[in-house]
């Protein structure tokens, strides 16, 4: 895990960005900026709820999601992964 | 362009211009029955044209041009002048519509709901779609699904049904000849004959239906159903349609309500009458 990222606090991207629809093995989420429709699955749908407009730290994150979820191998290398391609998709933002 | 053909089919205006007189007679002949655009003004507009001028004489090769082009397209022979003129409509509404969320998928219709057929080239839509129409229902289209993003109800195109090779034998020993328009042989889809949608499909062209049961046909297999998840569907359906990017937002609110509205079945069948007898047992297990 890179420590540098520590402090930076991550939240789900602006919900007026975003329309979010669940189908019944995935989630559609269309981002209204690119026009692109992201068919996502878990843990993502989890990830953008956990983080909400408030945002939290990674390490926060992968907190709330051990409570909420039975997180067999927590991986926070998969975590830092799926973060940074949501950054990079626009459905995530760094504050 | 020196012959000129206008005609709309369900909402949408066409005019075709061409080089030679011949197509243009065959379209006339073939859409005799149907409206022209509103007010006189096509939504789009198909040009065949000579792909040198001394090939509007010797050898007449049809080129396809409008205001969508593919700049790859061969041109086809002046025999096939009426696949040109159609090949050159739907791409206009591949390329150009906008309003309507368009499914590559035949549509029919019964007690005001529609099933949407959809499924890759060859898997039958247009043969099942003519079938049916003689059954009973009414035939929406054979080609393109119209669905309004702003109501969620699926417009009529019924332009004419394109029946390709094993299809076309089928169909014909169940309608009178004067449905049935020339032969077209050795065309890129193989034999090619289009037969004129019926009475209650053109009396019932501006009716809309609201969407009510989604199969996905495939010829070659033996008699089965299954149930489609949504997610699938979803999938499916945006590889079926032409423009579901081009339409944003509206496309996917429209999708999205079609899919979690709609319920979804695969059907394997293996003849005409098998698939008959699946689509309606599918139609009556909505």
């Amino acid at each position: 895990m890179d420590d540098s990222r520590g402090d930076i606090v991550y939240r789900m991207a602006r919900p007026e960005t975003l329309k979010i629809t669940h189908l019944d093995s995935f989630t559609a989420v269309f981002h209204r900026a690119s026009g692109i429709t992201h068919l996502v699955t878990s843990p993502v749908p989890e990830i953008l709820a956990a983080l909400g407009e408030a945002g939290m730290r990674r390490v926060d994150l992968m907190a709330r999601l051990s409570v909420d979820y039975l997180l067999g191998d927590a991986d926070e290398a998969a975590l830092d992964a799926r973060l940074d391609e949501l950054v990079a998709a626009g459905l995530v933002a760094v504050a | 362009m020196r012959h000129v053909f206008q005609v709309r089919i369900g909402p949408v205006g066409f005019r075709i211009g061409s080089d030679w007189r011949a197509p243009i007679a065959q379209l006339e002949a073939l859409y005799a029955a149907y409206p022209k655009p509103v007010d006189g003004v096509p939504d789009f507009t198909v040009r065949l044209f000579a792909a040198r001028p001394w090939r509007r004489i010797v050898r007449p090769a049809v080129m396809i041009g409008g205001d969508y082009v593919l700049p790859e397209a061969a041109p086809l022979p002046l025999a096939q002048g009426l696949l040109a003129a159609e090949m050159g409509m739907n791409l206009q509404m591949a390329l150009g519509q906008r309003h309507f969320l368009l499914l590559h998928a035949a549509v029919v219709e019964r007690d005001g709901q529609a099933l949407i057929l959809t499924g890759v080239s060859g898997a039958g839509k247009s043969t099942l779609a003519a079938l049916l129409s003689l059954r009973g229902w009414r035939l929406m289209g054979d080609e393109f699904a119209l669905l309004d993003p702003a109501t969620g109800l699926l417009h009529a195109f019924p332009r004419l049904v394109s029946l390709k090779n094993a299809s076309v034998a089928t169909v014909a020993a169940e309608v009178p000849v004067d449905r049935l328009g020339p032969v077209l042989e050795g065309t890129p889809k193989g034999t090619i004959r289009h037969l004129v949608p019926d009475v209650a499909a053109l009396a019932g062209m501006d009716v809309p239906a609201k969407p009510a049961l989604i199969l996905f046909p495939s010829f070659g297999y033996e008699s089965a159903t299954r149930d489609v998840a949504q997610s699938e569907v979803f999938v499916r359906l945006t590889q079926a349609s032409t423009n579901y990017v081009a339409m944003g937002e509206r496309g996917f609110d429209a999708l999205t309500a079609l899919v979690q509205g709609v319920p979804a079945r695969a059907i394997d069948y293996p003849d005409t009458d098998g698939a008959i007898a699946l689509v309606e047992a599918a139609w009556a297990a909505r």
